[in-house]
């Protein structure tokens, strides 16, 4: 399984496991398309940017989110425990004096749940080795200068456990409907790698 | 010791590139790889657990090689042999294809 291999290779290896585990009766017919569709369908960023805008809207969901964040995201009718196990969550909130920024150095741990799948360049070496080195050089990188008084945090996700970011909400949308400040949030916004 | 995989604060690599509009799987076959994981997982074939280690003992520049869905297959495929589901060679396409 060498970069070098052509996808081609690569798909015909992959269909030929999965026939002969159909034929030694580990795999049903079909359950790989049923899989697929259901994580399609699952998790997307707009589920983090839900829980960003009821906190912006609600504080007291705000103080309940980052004390449990778990318990609070049923509340919105999301849950961490539709993967293979149940993840702890934590919500780290972004303040003047705190920017916060997650990776998972070993691998690629994310809240799949709340985001969807990961950018692969949150799983690239590149992103995992730097982010813990040089943080700042880092959200520059992607557009996002900090002031200098800013400290940055860096929260290395692990297997049972997973970071979001709660961003800080910008000034002048205080006429904004929740559903409108929604909108607002994006992808990086909640990993950190930018404002909002 | 740490393995391979732990590269935090390790120098060396390129830069971090962004793709715009990326879709969730490059290709069907990654698709695949990912959702055969996990129903091997949820039939107790191995664990989340093992199948992390799989992937971080790939030897150094096997790791270094090969793409995201290429560990994740590459790891389901040792597992596999390991666990006497199949051996090696069944695991393998067979010659002529």
């Amino acid at each position: 399984m060498s970069g070098d291999h052509s996808s081609s290779v690569i798909s015909a290896e992959v269909r030929h496991v999965e026939a002969l585990l159909e034929a030694r009766g580990l795999l049903d017919a079909g359950e790989i398309d049923t899989r697929i569709d259901e994580f399609l369908a699952g998790g997307t960023p707009a589920n983090g940017a839900r829980i960003v805008a009821r906190a912006w809207v609600d504080p007291g969901f705000a103080a309940r989110l980052l004390a449990d964040a778990n318990a609070a995201i049923r509340e919105v009718g999301l849950s961490m425990a539709g993967g293979l196990q149940e993840q702890r969550l934590k919500v780290v909130a972004n303040t003047e004096q705190q920017h916060n920024v997650v990776v998972c150095t070993l691998c690629s741990c994310y809240p799949i749940a709340l985001l969807g799948p990961s950018p692969s360049w949150y799983k690239s070496e590149a992103y995992r080795s730097r982010v813990v080195r040089d943080p700042r050089g880092v959200l520059a990188e992607f557009g996002l200068e900090l002031p200098a008084g800013t400290s940055i945090a860096v929260w290395d996700a692990s297997a049972e456990s997973r970071y979001m970011v709660l961003p800080r909400r910008p000034e002048g949308t205080g006429s904004l409907s929740e559903e409108e400040l929604a909108a607002l949030v994006t992808r990086k916004g909640l990993i950190g790698t930018a404002a909002v | 010791m740490s393995r391979i995989n732990d590269v935090g604060g390790m120098a060396g690599f390129p830069a971090i590139i962004e793709e715009p509009d990326e879709p969730p799987f490059h290709s069907d076959w990654e698709a695949h790889v990912f959702a055969l994981n996990g129903a091997l997982i949820k039939r107790g074939v191995y664990n989340l657990d093992e199948f992390r280690d799989a992937q971080e003992r790939l030897p150094v520049e096997r790791y270094l090689a090969a793409s995201y869905y290429e560990r994740w297959f590459a790891a389901i495929t040792t597992l596999l042999a390991e666990k006497g589901v199949a051996d090696a060679a069944e695991l393998e396409l067979p010659h002529g294809h």
